[in-house]
């Protein structure tokens, strides 16, 4: 069978569509069925589909489209649809656009949704000491809990040192 | 000369080599996927100039090249050596690309995201090439503001790499596992304890060869002494399996295991027309014969460039010119031959 459309080469593709009932059929070749925007040829499955399978599966109920323009990057532009369809960001900020959204789907690629990692030495002074503290009352919580309240003084008074020292940078 | 070919006298020739990669986003540009050329250019002076102006070794010892600077021939051998990725090729006006001369440091600038900072080295050596990665990324760290969270770590265009962004990764050479069918148990168990398995070629490629690289697969919620050393003992227990079962087939079988080592041998020195897949198997059986002392006249460095220097474009490469399938074949049995037999 040749194509329909431009009638040259022969047909690869054969469409049936069903609308209320009336059903049509088309058979196009692989350069005219490319120009209907209605198929999805090239759309090789990639890590990237993968993941922004994962986006939306399990989360909070169902996505609708305001939904999906609802969140944009104010930096870059990035919407979370365009972000859903290529599963990279725009820029540093949109983690913090989409954050809502990624920090769940961080933790189901990751296990987790922390990062205890290298930290850039020269941003990371504070963080680094920030995340001592949040260390620190981690333990502070379970001293008082376990009523061992000698070394959650000594806890309580390291945290507020490390705080000083935060604030005076 | 390919560092990462040297053949490791002391260490067994199970582990071909090890990597550190690690993924790096400037903070106020646009990431790649969104950059135009203008953005691009502006990360890559960035960059360069971070390395250019460190007081470092690093300046003097890294080369700078614009990807559409290289020729077509020259970006398709840089991939097969393992140095660039093909995401780097993609855009070749928004790319570049900083080597060092030994080809252990590469620095792609404006891959899938603003740097990926690799380390290479032979043999199982992931701890030293995780030193000098991190040390590399201070001095670049020197000059150019990362993006970083404070909650999530380095941020980067895949969430798949938030966090450390690194991934270790270790290529290791198992013809006994696959032969005596044991190696899909092995690599069953090890995507359960959170490594991936690849062929030679990274994601999607075939394992040729019986080359396989493993690298950790999560980048967040540990750190990176953590997932290294996760990935080294999973290694070490791959290369013990590995060493049972060639003694296995050696108790069992011995003139044949010698007969197919020679055999395949004896092919790749006077074979007249070879596919890169035939070659890579016979390859494959002459290297554990020289792991496991049943070869002594070729040294491993010699058969690890093989390997690469058998590749499509490192063949026309060697001949000078672009070739037909049929003229690559014939050119890499007369490059096998002359590699083979002196």
């Amino acid at each position: 069978m040749i194509c329909e459309e431009c009638g040259k080469n022969p047909s690869t593709v054969h469409l049936t569509k069903i609308i209320n009932g009336k059903v049509s059929k088309m058979h196009l070749c692989q350069e005219c069925a490319k120009k209907h925007k209605n198929f999805d040829f090239d759309s090789s499955f990639s890590i990237h589909n993968f993941l922004t399978g994962l986006l939306d599966n399990t989360n909070d109920g169902k996505l609708s489209i305001e939904h999906v323009e609802k969140y944009k990057c104010e930096k870059c532009g990035m919407t979370y649809g365009r972000f859903r369809q290529t599963g990279r960001i725009g820029c540093s900020n949109c983690y913090n656009s989409f954050r809502e959204k990624l920090v769940p789907l961080l933790k189901r690629i990751h296990g987790h949704d922390n990062h205890i990692g290298k930290v850039p030495k020269k941003a990371g002074g504070v963080i680094r000491i920030r995340k001592e503290i949040e260390a620190l009352r981690t333990r502070l919580d379970e001293a008082v809990r376990k009523e061992e309240f000698e070394s959650a003084v000594k806890l309580r008074d390291k945290i507020r040192e490390l705080q000083k020292t935060v604030e005076t940078k | 000369m390919v560092k990462w070919l040297d053949g490791q006298k002391n260490s067994n020739g199970i582990v071909v080599s090890s990597r550190i990669r690690l993924a790096r986003n400037l903070e106020e540009s646009y990431f790649p996927q969104k950059m135009d050329d203008k953005d691009a250019e502006k990360v890559i002076e960035q960059v360069k100039n971070a390395v250019i102006n460190s007081n470092s070794v690093l300046s003097k010892d890294l080369d700078f090249f614009k990807v559409s600077n290289i020729d077509l021939l020259n970006r398709d051998i840089l991939v097969e050596k393992h140095i660039i990725s093909n995401g780097l090729l993609e855009k070749p006006e928004k790319s570049a690309l900083l080597l060092s001369k030994d080809e252990k440091i590469s620095i792609m600038i404006n891959e899938e995201d603003h740097i990926r900072l690799q380390v290479l080295n032979p043999g199982l050596s992931l701890e030293d090439s995780w030193d000098l990665c991190s040390k590399i990324d201070d001095i670049l760290e020197e000059n150019l503001k990362y993006a970083f969270d404070e909650r999530l770590g380095y941020i980067t265009s895949c969430p798949t790499n938030v966090g450390t962004g690194l991934r270790a990764s270790v290529m290791v050479h198992l013809p006994a596992l696959v032969l005596t069918k044991y190696i899909n148990k092995v690599l069953q168990a090890v995507s359960q304890v959170g490594l991936t398995v690849r062929g030679l070629y990274g994601e999607g490629s075939d394992v040729m060869g019986n080359l396989f690289q493993i690298s950790n697969q999560t980048t967040l919620g540990e750190t990176e002494e953590e997932i290294i050393k996760k990935l080294k003992n999973i290694v070490i227990q791959i290369v013990q399996k590995e060493v049972a079962a060639r003694e296995k087939i050696l108790s069992a079988n011995r003139i044949h295991v010698e007969d197919k080592i020679f055999r395949s041998l004896g092919i790749l020195q006077s074979s007249r027309v070879i596919t890169s897949k035939e070659a890579m198997n016979l390859i494959s059986n002459v290297r554990m014969g020289i792991d496991m002392d049943i070869i002594s006249n070729i040294d491993m460095t010699t058969i690890n460039n093989l390997i690469i220097a058998t590749q499509p474009a490192n063949i026309q490469k060697y001949a000078g010119k672009e070739l037909s399938s049929l003229e690559r074949d014939i050119k890499r049995a007369e490059l096998i031959r002359e590699k083979l037999n002196s």
